[in-house]
């Protein structure tokens, strides 16, 4: 990028700029939403299910309202008369199902709420709610997504199935290929679990319903706003209008509080009961475990390999069955975000995945980092990774027969999706140098004479950021959703100062920081000169249908629409300086001088600064001549994808717009005696195209990788056989801490993407690379002993019942190898 | 049914009336207004709530705030001076320790009490410092690197 005067040289984008955000957060001076007190504020408290599957027989709230200093309850009945149930995404026959938030007629899995109570503190409404009498009706629960998919027991009967969603994914000649294979190798199941990334700060609401005005207003940390009042406005029958949705800071979300709107809706409710007075909640940590949303749950099912003598793959097909608990909510979109990814970073031609969904009595599931893809991705890793196990291929040399190759970007997939830029052989490269690969082969030998369990294991993966939101027509035509946007305001305000709001909602990724690096770049000047919002603001007026932060793309969609607000001010203060400067438009400077920011006339050398130029806007108009009326130095921009509608019959188009990837190596030994895993050694390269602040995009390498270590080996969400969750709390989720993460070597390439302003990809969710990239080494390390990872999850006890006790994950039973 | 205490917290004497129940997170959140002490779980695993009482790191979650009758208590907000920027604050910012900073102040106060008693931690003595401070977002790499940093700034302390 080129700023007016071509002073190129002190470009702020691309620097390793500290973060604007640090000093408050640093000073414990933060202002998350739970620090925020109201006046009259009121404290929810919900009352839940600790059934799975249940009839609600009746709910008694008349003792807990007459506890002194309850203010009102509420009930799933209650509810129901005054709402109207929740948009579906999804088609007929889900599109009939009745989804209120607080269960009313059933529950459908534990920890769903069934009512609220509202009192004077927190601790008074969790003494109220202990007063609620619920009776149940128990009902058999459906636990397994396959055994939902016999409808043996019905969750909707609206729907009059489990099967929310069912399409097949086909491209190329899948028949000619399996044909003409050297080899076809089956793998007959394979799971991917349940986890979340959960947040360290759980869901927070505080709603307020004024009488007055007949407005809704939210300050809380749902990470996706315009889509929650989309959903809110429908269900509460208001003006859209009429919710204001506020954010400020927020203490990560992954995705996970995109599906907070449920609660929101009922603290609106509560509020409008209690006579306008705001009401908050905070969720607990096992409230968030249980009930707000965990990630996308798995099956494939007898999936075929075709590969050709020289193990390069040439078909695939397969039967994946998603999990997505007890209400789609977010979904079905998943059934079809999954496919952004279709061949991985795979050159395959030929496939065929027929993908169904269903409910199961779990947590509804939600957007978490990664959302759908990688579970994908993760099951064509173990592909790749079997196969060259049981074709005696070297992992790393299967993978560089089977990659897109470097010159092959831009690359279109069988799906029609168009990876931008890449260079998987070179990140492999590097991954090996970082980890000492030939030093390890050489320990792993060693060791495996004495008998030591060592694996090395690779797992490439992609980010894909910036959704087209018309894939949303595969999984339902009748969705008015396609294209993706979003906005941004940059404006002098009336002192000169610059200021910046976009429809983002940061939980850490720095916006402010970056968002001003690039305003900086545009105006050249410092970015300490520039002041970026913090937070989401409805009343903003800079949001879109798209606008939030989720799904990688704020380096694309965030930046692209700042970049374009900046350009159209900027665009807007040459004109005025030319005017002023009594000189032409290009011969108008921007620049910094003892006056602070300005603009300067080349050839007079006369000057004028910010101050002087919105005053003349702003507050001292009579000078203005009429043909610069229309300027307001206040530019909204609202950035647009350049994306087409999908081809809805052959789910064919271009789904996403930027194609980050990691490669990841690990080094894992199991231990013989303990069967606990333990990382050895572990290294990560990183490609998202240009990088606008390094630090903050290695913070988001490790922070990912962290998350997808912990899930595959310390994080998941255990159900037993009636529905009961048994990691409710952090002490039986046992998130990844300090003990078990690993240092990670980091390295990095930089293949600049055509597809956006400045090359950036977007980042951050980083495709579960280590999910993946485990999986291969607990591989590498027992393939030998017969067992096949078959299963993203391993722990000590899994890796026990694998090895000692033959009951689970064997080689022989699962995995077939056809030579032909 | 109130139980009067008093407790200095951050320099500062206070003569409050709790509730029994009361826990001392809440007090130092609700009654204090101090909100840079978190709170992220409910079962003594995550450390946001840490402050440091009588010098040494606890969860406040797990407290009574009675318990702390006659303490004397450190949150995040009395690591600055004059405005001034404590060194393992400094070391936290310069060393990109944080993102979304809702762990941040309790992995600072225990980073604190480990350097009060250990000037030149190695890696593994950090790790254990800090294994009871939960964090989502870093993976713990940049922290660590701040941890270090801030040991370096403070030798000569
Ligand atoms: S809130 Fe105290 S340990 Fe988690
Ligand atoms: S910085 Fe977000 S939890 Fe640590």
């Amino acid at each position: 990028m080129s700023s007016s005067n071509g002073k190129d040289a002190k470009n702020w984008v691309g620097q390793a700029l500290p973060r604007k955000e640090e000093n408050r957060l640093l000073r414990g001076r933060g202002r998350f939403s739970d620090d925020i007190k109201l006046r009259e504020m009121l404290y929810l408290r919900f009352v839940r299910s600790p059934y799975a599957h249940a009839k609600i027989v009746g709910v008694d709230t008349s003792t807990a309202e007459k506890l002194s200093g309850v203010a009102c309850a509420l009930t799933g009945a209650e509810i129901v008369s005054q709402t109207q149930p929740f948009i579906e995404i999804g088609p007929d026959p889900f599109a009939r199902i009745k989804d209120y938030p607080l269960a009313a007629a059933k529950v459908r899995y534990q920890g769903e709420p069934v009512a609220a109570v509202v009192a004077e503190s927190a601790a008074l409404a969790d003494d109220a709610a202990e007063l609620v009498q619920v009776e149940y009706e128990a009902l058999d629960p459906v636990i397994d997504a396959e055994e939902a998919l016999e409808n043996q027991s019905l969750l909707h009967d609206e729907a009059g199935t489990n099967l929310v969603w069912n399409g097949v994914f086909e491209y190329g000649d899948v028949a000619k290929a399996f044909k003409e294979a050297a080899h076809v190798v089956t793998i007959d199941r394979m799971h991917f679990h349940r986890f979340s990334s959960t947040p360290l700060e759980n869901n927070v609401v505080i709603a307020r319903w004024d009488p007055k005005d007949e407005r809704i207003y939210y300050q809380c940390n749902n990470s996706f706003p315009s889509f929650a009042i989309q959903f809110l406005a429908a269900h509460l029958q208001v003006h859209i209008d009429r919710i204001r949705v506020e954010t400020s800071d927020i203490g990560g979300s992954f995705g996970i509080k995109i599906t907070s709107y449920p609660q929101m809706a009922v603290c609106a409710l509560a509020s409008k009961k209690a006579g306008g007075r705001p009401v908050k909640w905070v969720e607990t940590r096992s409230e968030h475990l249980t009930s707000s949303a965990h990630g996308n749950e798995r099956i494939f099912r007898e999936t075929r390999v075709a590969l050709d003598k020289n193990g390069v793959i040439t078909a695939i097909t397969s039967r994946h069955i998603d999990d997505c608990g007890a209400y789609p909510r977010y979904e079905p979109l998943g059934c079809v975000i999954w496919s952004q990814v279709f061949p991985g970073v795979y050159r395959f031609k030929n496939a065929r995945i027929d993908f169904s969904q269903a409910v199961t009595n779990k947590c509804p599931v939600g957007p978490n980092r990664g959302y759908s893809r990688m579970q994908h991705l993760w099951f064509l890793e173990r592909i790749v990774d079997v196969c060259a196990h049981k074709l005696g291929i070297a992992p790393d040399e299967m993978r560089l027969r089977n990659y897109v190759r470097p010159e092959e970007f831009p690359y279109t997939t069988p799906n029609g999706c168009i990876y931008d830029s890449g260079n998987y052989p070179r990140m492999l490269q590097l991954a090996k140098q970082k980890i000492g690969w030939d030093d390890w082969k050489k320990k792993q030998a060693t060791a495996r004479k004495e008998g030591r369990l060592i694996g090395i294991g690779i797992g490439t993966t992609l980010d894909s950021g910036t959704n087209n939101f018309g894939q949303s027509q595969i999984v339902n035509p009748g969705l008015p959703y396609s294209g993706n946007s979003q906005g941004a305001n940059c404006k002098l305000d009336i002192y000169g100062e610059v200021v910046v709001a976009v429809g983002s909602c940061p939980q850490g990724q720095g916006h402010e920081t970056t968002a001003a690096q690039v305003v900086a770049d545009v105006l050249n000047i410092h970015p300490d000169m520039v002041t970026v919002r913090t937070g989401f603001d409805t009343e903003r007026n800079v949001h879109t249908g798209f606008s939030g932060t989720y799904a990688s793309q704020f380096a694309v969609s965030g930046l692209s629409a700042v970049h374009g607000a900046a350009q159209k001010l900027k665009a807007e203060m040459k004109r005025l300086g030319a005017f002023v400067l009594e000189t032409k438009e290009a011969d108008v400077e921007f620049g910094t001088g003892a006056q602070g920011p300005e603009l300067i006339a080349k050839s007079s050398g006369k000057s004028i600064n910010y101050w002087g130029l919105a005053n003349i806007v702003n507050a001292n108009s009579a000078s203005l001549p009429e043909e610069l009326y229309e300027l307001t130095l206040n530019c909204r921009y609202i950035w647009r994808a350049p994306f087409k509608v999908p081809d809805k019959q052959k789910k064919y188009g271009n789904l996403t717009m930027t194609y980050a990837s990691q490669l990841h190596i690990a080094v894992i030994e199991v231990e013989r005696d303990t069967f606990i895993p333990r990382i050895l050694d572990y290294a990560a390269i990183d490609d998202c195209g240009t990088v606008i602040n390094p630090p903050i995009v290695e913070g988001q390498v490790y922070g990912a990788t962290a998350h997808g270590i912990g899930a595959a080996l310390m994080e998941n969400c255990v159900y037993d056989a009636v529905g009961n969750m048994l990691t409710s709390t952090f002490s039986d989720y046992t998130p990844i801490t300090a003990m078990n993460m690993p240092h990670v070597k980091y390295g990095h390439i930089s293949t600049p993407s055509p597809h956006s302003y400045s090359g950036a990809k977007g980042m951050g969710e980083g495709g579960a690379a280590p999910v993946h990239t485990i999986s291969a080494a607990l591989q590498d390390a027992l393939f030998d002993e017969g067992v096949f990872i078959d299963d993203s999850f391993n722990n000590a006890d899994s890796l026990f019942r694998a090895l000692v006790g033959k009951e689970i994950s064997q080689m022989e039973k699962l995995v077939k190898v056809e030579k032909r | 049914m109130n139980v009067p205490m008093k407790v200095t917290v951050n320099g500062k004497l206070h003569a409050l009336d709790v509730e029994p129940r009361m826990l001392l997170v809440e007090m130092v959140r609700e009654q204090l207004d101090l909100t840079g002490t978190h709170v992220g779980c409910d079962t003594t695993y995550c450390g946001a709530c840490t402050v440091l009482l009588n010098g040494a790191a606890v969860k406040s979650c797990t407290m009574f705030a009675v318990q702390a009758d006659g303490a004397e208590i450190t949150t995040v907000e009395g690591l600055e001076k004059d405005g001034q920027l404590h060194p393992i604050q400094k070391a936290f910012g310069d060393a990109y320790g944080l993102q979304c900073g809702y762990c941040t102040p309790g992995l600072m106060l225990s980073t604190l009490q480990l350097l009060s008693e250990n000037k030149q931690p190695d890696e593994k003595d950090m790790r254990k410092a800090i294994a009871g401070n939960t964090c989502r977002c870093t993976g713990y790499q940049n922290v660590l690197k701040a941890m270090q940093l801030a040991a370096q700034n403070m030798k000569g302390a």
